[in-house]
């Protein structure tokens, strides 16, 4: 991967990591409403794995989206005015934090009921073994999903057809606040494909993008290939709350501070440097930049309009056959 | 013309469309070499082939959800789900995302799928097999709701259906699958949101839905030779909702009967009354809106506790005798 590919991926989980600071404040200053799931720990994830997929495959994940939104290719402005609920958002304020969508840049959203955009990742990759398209749809979904019912149902039919997805737990260690082994009868998640026959992989390293990256290039190329969904599970950690305003009571703070020492943002800047990709003062440059975008992008969002209430019904239907 | 079932015009709308667009297909649980539990797409996984009729594990939530987002990517699947009581496993995938996925995305996504159940009681297969549940999806913006009564309805509607850029559930009735009427052979639509007024008549509107339309007009027979002369409107889609024909047939008797076979309590009954009473029809009201609907009861087993529970031909020819005689 040549340099000023490994600086655009640095500058994705930066902007991924400022922007949310920005909106942690944004929510506070009671600018942001409803809920707010911060993805902050869990940027390699996201970052590694979008970076491995071709324009023409599709990625479609839960409510902890705002990151994905940016390494789908959406722009800050466009991420922070969702978050603003303005007409420039990413869903024209329709959706919110945890809707965020382009189509056209092959991200179908920001699903917020737990589990339930797994079925629709398999009509995605239905639609195109059925059209034929040399197509991935990379399916992102937390270790609480994989309690529900909707998960085995896709899963099933996914294995079944042998559909060309790409299941991929983030693996947090809570659905919520509550913790694997109190709510999976299995420790890792992985082993819920084998239930359905489906080849998969644990990787530890979800801390790690370069880790990430061979992981989800091997199972890309496997479904490429024509040879059926594949399993990948990520282990990771989130360093902030389920959500904002989440007092954290089943986690110890020490357990917190130990993963924040494996900061996805700090391994990457060690690796680059340490494997002479890029200067210190080159990375300094680009988090500098990314703090100006997310800047830029508050600004523009604060001062972008409302939706016209005379747009209240817009979108409901498509009104043209 | 030459006359058809109301399976019949079904398998012929769903044909002709594969026929003519290739980004159609079918997709449920024991529609191909079964045929579907009530033969309606017998013979077109021979014609078709198991590209296009897709058999599908038992898994209404996830072939409901593999439409939506199939359709999402410009496929245009037509979902079967075996019985509408099935309809509550699939209505996640059908409330929550496939009527706002456009909405939440600000416009830029939009799923163009039907999705096909047969509603209705009279076959003695008790409260599991038998509901109409319609109103759970009329309630829901972003969804529409069809249902049709006759041969020739059931084919056009199902055409417009499926050209329709937005989730349409489409009810039928396991009853009405043998009944017979006239039905073109070429194709045609018949657009969403477009009553149909079935018989004419000045003393009294029946509206009603899906089989009670049959029933209501065999009740307007009886009443016709006692000298009442009734009305009968078919909205034929329940959302959207063509509110000026039935206004306008309310305004002319002054009197009106809605029948549906779906429990009364939160029926569709409740919303046509308020559509009857906010309109300029009110001022025209000689007798109260009266609803004659299913009972407050799942549906029993016995052919004869069956029966009572939702209305027959000749409780829709007592209350309409009582609302023209103002008993009511």
């Amino acid at each position: 991967m040549k340099k000023a590919e490994h600086l655009e991926l640095y500058r994705q989980m930066v902007v991924i990591r400022r922007l949310e600071e920005s909106a942690a404040h944004l929510y506070q200053e009671g600018k942001i409403g409803g809920f707010l799931h911060l993805y902050i720990g869990q940027e390699a994830v996201s970052t590694g794995l979008i970076s491995m997929r071709q324009p023409q495959d599709r990625v479609i994940t839960a409510y902890r989206d705002h990151g994905v939104a940016i390494n789908c290719g959406i722009s800050a402005n466009a991420v922070m005015a969702e978050l603003l609920g303005k007409e420039t958002g990413t869903s024209k304020g329709r959706g919110g934090s945890m809707h965020m969508a382009d189509t056209e840049k092959n991200f179908w959203g920001g699903h917020a009921i737990v589990g339930a955009h797994l079925p629709i990742a398999a009509g995605l990759a239905l639609g195109d073994q059925y059209e034929e398209n040399d197509a991935v749809t990379i399916c992102m979904f937390g270790d609480g999903a994989t309690n529900i019912g909707f998960f085995h149902e896709a899963l099933n039919l996914s294995a079944v057809w042998d559909l060309p997805v790409l299941w991929v737990c983030e693996n947090n260690q809570y659905g919520m606040g509550t913790e694997i082994k109190r709510a999976s009868a299995v420790e890792e998640m992985r082993q819920k494909a084998e239930g359905y026959g489906m080849p998969n992989l644990r990787t530890e390293g979800g801390m790690d993008i370069m880790q990430v990256r061979e992981a989800a290039g091997d199972a890309i190329e496997h479904i490429r290939s024509g040879k059926g969904p594949f399993f990948l599970e990520i282990v990771t950690y989130r360093f902030v709350g389920h959500s904002m305003g989440d007092p954290e009571r089943y986690r110890e703070k020490e357990e917190v501070t130990k993963w924040r020492e494996d900061d996805p943002i700090g391994i990457y800047n060690k690796y680059l440097v340490d494997e002479k990709v890029a200067k210190a003062a080159d990375l300094d440059k680009v988090e500098a930049e990314a703090e100006a975008e997310v800047e830029a992008a508050v600004k523009f969002a604060e001062e972008s309009p409302e939706p016209a209430l005379d747009t209240l019904f817009d979108h409901v239907y498509v009104e043209e056959n | 013309m030459r006359e058809i079932t109301y399976l019949e015009a079904i398998r012929e709308a769903m044909t002709q469309e594969m026929e003519r667009d290739e980004s159609v297909f079918l997709i449920g649980e024991d529609i191909g070499t079964y045929g579907g539990a009530f033969q309606v797409t017998h013979g077109m996984y021979e014609q078709f082939g198991p590209e296009r009729i897709l058999d599908t594990p038992i898994t209404e939530l996830g072939l409901t959800g593999a439409a939506t987002g199939a359709a999402l990517i410009g496929m245009r699947p037509i979902a079967e789900i075996m019985f509408m009581d099935f309809t509550t496993l699939a209505s996640e995938q059908l409330v929550n995302q496939a009527a706002k996925l456009r909405f939440m995305f600000g416009g830029k996504a939009s799923v163009p799928m039907v999705l096909r159940t047969p509603a209705g009681s009279g076959t003695g297969a008790a409260e599991h097999h038998s509901q109409s549940l319609e109103n759970w999806f009329v309630h829901v913006p972003g969804l529409k709701v069809v249902m049709p009564t006759t041969p020739y309805d059931a084919k056009g509607l199902l055409l417009a259906s499926i050209r329709d850029n937005n989730p349409v559930v489409f009810v039928e009735h396991k009853l009405l699958y043998k009944t017979k009427g006239e039905v073109p052979e070429e194709d045609y639509t018949i657009p969403l949101g477009q009553a149909d007024v079935k018989r004419s008549g000045t003393d009294l509107t029946i509206v009603a839905t899906s089989i009670m339309v049959s029933r209501s007009l065999e009740a307007a027979e009886e009443l016709a030779k006692e000298g009442i002369n009734v009305e009968v409107v078919d909205p034929r889609s329940l959302r959207p909702l063509d509110t000026g024909t039935i206004v306008e047939s309310v305004k002319k008797t002054g009197k009106v009967l809605i029948v549906h076979e779906a429990v009364k309590t939160g029926g569709f009954g409740g919303e046509l009354a308020g559509v009857i009473a906010e309109s300029e029809a009110f001022g025209y009201l000689e007798a109260p809106i009266v609803r004659l609907a299913g009972r407050e009861i799942p549906i029993p087993y016995n052919r004869t506790l069956e029966q009572n529970a939702v209305p027959q031909v000749a409780n829709i020819v007592e209350k309409a005798r009582d609302i023209v005689q103002l008993k009511v």
